[in-house]
């Protein structure tokens, strides 16, 4: 296959849209946009999204009014450049930086931008929450998970570290953003 | 970050995902999800919009009460704007950006390339 029929097969590869995108107002179909965007950038190995057909479970334990709550995020506490290795980092809920970073991430950059921070990190109604007593706590500090492209790295390094951090902060459930 | 709900799940801290990849995090397959049809980057809602921020928390917190089996997606009712066309927006590829794209392919190789040659890459 010369590069005009892989980049024609590679525009018509849209198997996925087809089955998950009848109407305008579906839902972005990422995986087959992604796929199709490295192979048009000379990629040859199609990335391989994670996938698992048994999902683990935990029961809340608790009322949410005497639960604590991790807030975990993808964003950074620094502007990283895309060249840095990624990792684990961890903030203060109850001061919380005025301003988190995702310019090395990929999000839709043409509709929208990261200027607000709510948009993306919730501490604000989650802290009204618990001032509320609809939430029993915010563990003390948030955390950063980095994005990988390797998912061994995610799942032998990166989310055992953030299990730890959450341990130690003592909390019992987990609210998970990513951007 | 759906490995890392997956860990914490095992592990026997109970999670919730608020995110706008839902084919993505539904592949996957997760304990709990609470999916924002927005472009990626303001799953918590509109910028500036504080209402709505604190509606879609609270919508995503209450999964922990309401959600009693795994892969529960809990599809809020939110809509980015009328016109619709930002979801065509997205890695779209375009015939006419085709060199472009073939450029900076390759320029992500070199980069990836010198980063491993530099030792600037996660050991772990």
């Amino acid at each position: 296959m010369d590069e005009t029929q892989a980049w024609q097969s590679a525009l018509n590869d849209d198997t996925e849209d087809r089955s998950i995108r009848p109407g305008p107002a579906s839902p972005v179909p990422y995986m087959a946009r992604t796929r199709r965007y490295y192979q048009a950038q000379g990629f040859d190995k199609a990335y391989v999204w994670a996938h698992f057909d048994d999902v683990p479970w935990t029961p809340s334990a608790k009322p949410l009014a005497r639960s604590t709550l991790a807030l975990v995020t993808t964003s950074a506490l620094y502007d990283r450049d895309a060249t840095d290795p990624r990792h684990v980092a961890s903030g203060s809920t109850a001061t919380p930086p005025s301003r988190l970073y995702a310019n090395d991430l990929s999000w839709d950059r043409n509709a929208t931008h990261l200027d607000d921070r709510g948009a993306y990190f919730p501490v604000e109604p989650l802290a009204e929450m618990v001032r509320q007593g609809r939430l029993g706590a915010l563990g003390k500090r948030f955390h950063c998970a980095p994005t990988e492209y390797s998912q061994r790295r995610t799942r032998e390094a990166d989310a055992p570290e953030i299990h730890a951090r959450c341990q130690e902060d003592g909390v019992d459930i987990a609210l998970l953003v990513p951007l | 970050m759906s490995l890392i709900a997956r860990h914490l799940e095992a592990n026997g801290t109970a999670t919730v995902i608020l995110g706008s990849a839902l084919d993505v995090v539904e592949h996957c397959g997760v304990p709990r999800f609470a999916f924002v049809d927005f472009p990626l980057g303001n799953p918590c809602g509109k910028p500036w919009d504080r209402a709505m921020q604190r509606e879609i928390a609270a919508a995503a917190v209450s999964l922990f009460e309401s959600a009693s089996a795994p892969r529960t997606t809990l599809r809020l009712p939110y809509r980015w704007r009328q016109d619709e066309s930002w979801r065509d927006g997205y890695l779209t590829v375009r015939e006419a950006d085709r060199a472009a794209l073939r450029r900076k392919g390759e320029e992500r190789r070199a980069l990836r390339r010198k980063l491993r040659e530099m030792g600037r890459v996660r050991r772990e």
